[in-house]
């Protein structure tokens, strides 16, 4: 791809400049965050192909031309055009290339954009309460607070939404990140290219609690791994119902790890409904599919 | 209800230490001001030429003594913050549990924002503008006194917030559904809103008498495209406000509405939509960075060519890079949340509009660099400033470009990476820009240069403070941590977290030097007096009238044929020439209407705030009352005599002769 390609020839100076940061953005243990990494390293040294040399300039006129040296002094001299042309061109120039990086890239990391070539995918229905993250399995029946577990190599669909305020759902290693709002449902695809444990946090204040909003994001080495921790929670027990939900809802802080063995089915649709079933519209909607904004859906009928 | 609404002795915060003392240390500094006005009788000078004074001038020094004492109030809770964080690590708790922590950091950016960097700004342009343009008040003098006493009302609405009750717990920008009231059901976000509310009123009638001033009352033979730089970029800064600020009424108002009459704007229910509010928002905030950057060029245009003793290189350039700042800063709001869910195309076309900004931004530090390009530099304070900010402010873009590609802000998004961006371009751009400005206009308003030493300490503290407490902070954006944490628990932070506390100390010494340089500067104003009104050896209009300036501004308005009008004069040798006979010169009478109805206003707010109906009917009615009255008052106007003109324009042209052949 475009941005793999690119990345190629900056490999040496990234890895020059920016290893020994370990756990951030810049230690991406996913394809998302490698391809974003890659990004914001060449958008760097393009922008720093102008922004050093404008540095150096400036302090290297401000000695120059100072008063006491006695250089050259023109006090009229306030027009040339072919200067004018040339600032004016510089960034014009650096823009141009920065925007085509940027029209490509935006399009090739889309949040919505389900990860290619990978084979199967795992979708997790993700909730953000006060103070805590909900996690439901709907493909295994089963629902986690403040674990994320999945194998690695194995693309992710996460369906987002939230309980109450806005919170952002953020893996910083994997990648990108999604705004989680109430009555919408928002998307995001991010895969492991190994297996580790990952932190994992709200990145938009949310409240008194929003400090200990985190949770451990665990890409497990392979697909059976998955599937014992999977056993394991429905051996332990606990179910997560339509009844028993706004008890977890409640707000809590720094809230333990919590495994539900069962959960019911389309407990996540109706979180995303739940403020329009208060005023009597629930039938105008068949099926969960709404995206936070419209002209997603658009684009993605385009392609 | 009660008589005093949601108000009770309990809305006191008597159990917070911190609080308590913060003010008793703000009654005993009232107390000592107000015993130092008692005794040496400025009780009447304080209202009669200050408090009550349409003199743009002094108006614009009142704003700046505001955006002073809001910056040490906003710069005590930086502070606050810093140490939390370096105190609060491996899971520590820190001294400031998220309760108060919550609203320190909310408190410190609509302070810095609204309260510090806004007044700073406003109140340069203030002093500065008119005399540019050689008019000798602006369009509307009595309109100025009301907004600037709208703004201070909404500073001391949100000071008291500190004593009595709370501040919003949201972040500046009090997204809903947090700041609705299901989730902030306190009077903190009550607070926030009319805080804003009455500084947004004044802000926008600062911008239309400047727009009027400008485009009505420029000095004959000054076209439009002769306007010092200055003045243009106020201008844009100014065009920006009218049509920006009535978006953050709006969404205020409606948000209002929410929380008071259970409307559902921003609601989660009955339809209400919190993505409209954070679009509104934005649509408002994204052109309010470049209401503060754009005077802040200006600024930095003027100093550079006055000491390389140069015309500014690329005027026209300047002029129309401002312009297209202030058109593209409209069509850019969403690179806010590129993470809401937008589609890529939507993302994109935003991303890219932003980094078309870095087009003119780029030209204008070209042409900066241009003017010192064969000139004689004289390194003086708003110098260094200046090319401290040059180099930042690169910096500050190159990050912002950063911010500006989608891919890279959905890993970057609302990270210490943002954080340490937007510090560099506000505070390593505009604010750096308004003290240069302060001390390259300090001799006109005041009649005495700064001091020179204090000056350039206060400088290097700023500077050095400034990327000891910020470059970590992008390397803290780099390593995962995010925005608004009240405590951490992760050993790699550790070490760039006290770096920034550090960091925070040292810009500490650079405000305490700059205190230390007014103080001095006063205590020597005899040996820093500036005699002829021209202590830079300045190119434009404000240069030609005494220190402080006269307060008709100008004997006879001045004919422009130069952008440099000052310089075209001083060649031409009419500089400082006395005329035979002068006319009479119409100016405007002091009045208390303007701070009566902000007292109204006020009054109105806090009761609102606390629900203290009857409190707020009374407020609006006694303010709508005065400014009937003041509609109705024919006693408005007075005329200055030819006489005691002459007498004023012979004494600052025998004390600049003086000065110019000794």
């Amino acid at each position: 791809m475009f941005i793999r390609n690119l990345s190629k020839w900056v490999c040496a100076a990234a890895l020059l400049s920016l290893t020994g940061c370990s756990g951030g953005i810049l230690d991406p243990k996913g394809q998302i965050g490698a391809d974003e990494k890659s990004l914001i390293i060449i958008c760097t040294i393009l922008m720093l192909l102008v922004v050093i040399p404008v540095i150096v300039m400036t302090l290297y006129f401000a000695w120059k031309y100072r008063a006491d040296r006695n250089e050259a002094y023109e006090p009229k001299w306030s027009h040339s055009s072919k200067i004018e042309a040339i600032v004016w061109t510089i960034p014009i120039v650096i823009v141009v290339v920065l925007g085509v990086i940027t029209w490509r890239s935006t399009h090739a990391l889309d949040p919505y954009k389900p990860i290619e070539d990978k084979g199967e995918h795992l979708t997790v229905e993700v909730v953000s309460l006060n103070w805590k993250w909900l996690f439901i399995y709907p493909e295994q029946g089963i629902a986690t607070v403040n674990e994320l577990v999945f194998p690695a190599n194995v693309p992710v669909e996460y369906k987002i939404t939230s309980e109450s305020t806005m919170n952002s759902f953020f893996i910083p290693q994997l990648g990108s990140q999604i705004y989680s709002m109430a009555g919408m449902e928002t998307k995001l695809h991010l895969i492991a290219n190994e297996p580790g444990t990952f932190d994992g946090f709200s990145s938009n204040y949310s409240g008194a609690g929003f400090s200990g909003m985190k949770f451990k994001a665990i890409a497990t080495p392979t697909r059976q791994d998955f599937n014992d921790w999977v056993a394991k929670v429905k051996a332990g027990g606990g179910s997560l119902t339509q009844q028993s939900y706004p008890a977890l809802a409640e707000p809590s802080e720094n809230h333990p790890v919590e495994y539900f063995a069962n959960v019911s089915d389309g407990l996540f649709h109706s979180i995303v409904m739940k403020y329009m079933q208060a005023h009597g519209e629930m039938n105008y909607y068949e099926k969960p599919e709404h995206s936070a904004h419209q002209m997603h859906s658009m684009s993605e009928a385009e392609e | 209800m009660s008589i005093f609404g949601k108000l009770t002795l309990e809305s006191v915060p008597y159990h917070e230490p911190i609080i308590m003392v913060t003010l008793a240390v703000v009654a005993v500094v009232g107390l000592v001001i107000a015993g130092l006005i008692t005794k040496y009788k400025q009780w009447s000078v304080l209202w009669h030429d200050w408090i009550t004074s349409i003199d743009h001038k002094r108006l614009g020094i009142m704003y700046i003594v505001l955006a002073l004492v809001m910056l040490v109030r906003g710069f005590a809770d930086a502070i606050m913050m810093r140490s939390q964080l370096a105190l609060a690590t491996n899971g520590a708790a820190g001294y400031l549990p998220p309760e108060h922590y919550d609203q320190i950091f909310s408190a410190h950016g609509v302070i810095m924002i609204i309260f510090m960097a806004m007044p700073f700004m406003i109140g340069l342009m203030n002093i500065i503008v008119p005399l540019q343009v050689g008019a000798r008040d602006v369009a509307f003098p009595f309109l100025n006194n009301l907004s600037f006493w709208l703004t201070a009302g909404g500073a001391i609405l949100i000071n008291i917030s500190l004593a009595v009750g709370e501040f919003a717990r949201t972040g500046w920008v009090a997204y809903p559904p947090l700041s609705e009231l299901a989730y902030s059901p306190g009077v903190g976000v009550d607070y926030y809103i009319w805080a804003l509310q009455l500084s947004g009123m004044g802000t926008l009638l600062t911008a239309v008498n400047f727009l009027v001033t400008v485009f009505k009352m420029r000095a004959p033979g000054m076209r439009l495209m002769q306007m010092p730089i200055f003045t243009w970029t106020c201008t844009w800064a100014n065009i920006l406000v009218a049509a920006s600020f009535p978006i953050l009424t709006a969404v205020l108002a409606m948000l209002t509405l929410d929380r008071y009459l259970g409307f559902h704007f921003f609601t989660n229910e009955a339809g209400g939509n919190a993505m409209m509010y954070i679009n509104l928002f934005w649509a408002w905030g994204h052109p309010e960075v470049y209401i503060l950057i754009l005077p802040a060029f200006g600024i930095f245009s003027e100093v550079i060519s006055t000491f390389t003793g140069k015309r500014l290189f690329g005027y026209k350039s300047m002029v129309y890079a401002s312009g297209a700042i202030s058109i593209l800063g409209f069509i850019v709001w969403l690179h806010h949340f590129f993470t809401m869910g937008s589609s890529a195309n939507v993302n994109a076309f935003f991303g890219v509009m932003t980094m078309i900004i870095a087009v003119p931004t780029g030209a204008k530090l070209f042409n900066w660099l241009f003017t010192m390009y064969r000139g004689r530099l004289r390194i003086t304070v708003p110098v260094l400033w200046t090319i401290g900010f040059m180099v930042t402010f690169t910096i500050g873009g190159m990050t912002g470009v950063l911010l500006a590609i989608p891919g890279a802000d959905y890993v970057l998004h609302n990270s210490l990476f943002l954080i340490a961006h937007f510090h560099n371009t506000i505070l390593g751009g505009a604010v750096f820009g308004y003290f240069a400005g302060f001390n390259y206009w300090f001799p006109k308003a005041m009649g005495f240069k700064l001091h020179e030493g204090w000056g350039k300490a206060s400088f290097w503290c700023w500077l050095v403070g400034f990327f000891v407490a910020f470059m970590p902070l992008y390397v803290l954006g780099f390593l995962g941590m995010t925005r608004r944490l009240n405590h951490t628990n992760n050993p790699e932070w550790n070490l760039w977290l006290y770096i920034a506390a550090v960091g925070g100390v040292i810009i500490m010494f650079g405000i305490i030097f700059q205190f230390i340089q007014l103080y001095v500067s006063f205590k020597e104003r005899k040996q820093l007096k500036d005699t002829t009104g021209d202590p830079w050896n300045g190119h434009t209009l404000e240069w030609s009238t005494a220190s402080p300036p006269q307060f008709y501004n100008f004997g006879h308005i001045p004919t422009v044929h130069d952008i440099d009008a000052w310089t075209d004069m001083k060649e031409k040798g009419i500089a400082y020439k006395l005329l035979d006979k002068y006319l009479p010169i119409h100016m405007p009478k002091n009045t208390s209407a303007g701070v009566l109805m902000s007292l109204g206003f006020t009054g109105f707010g806090f009761a609102m705030i606390w629900h203290i109906w009857w409190l707020a009917i009374v407020g609006l009615v006694f303010a709508i009352g005065v400014y009937i009255k003041r509609c109705y008052s024919r006693d408005v106007d007075y005329f200055v005599m030819p006489e005691e003109v002459h007498e004023i324009e012979q004494a600052h042209a025998a004390a600049a002769a003086k000065e110019v052949t000794a």
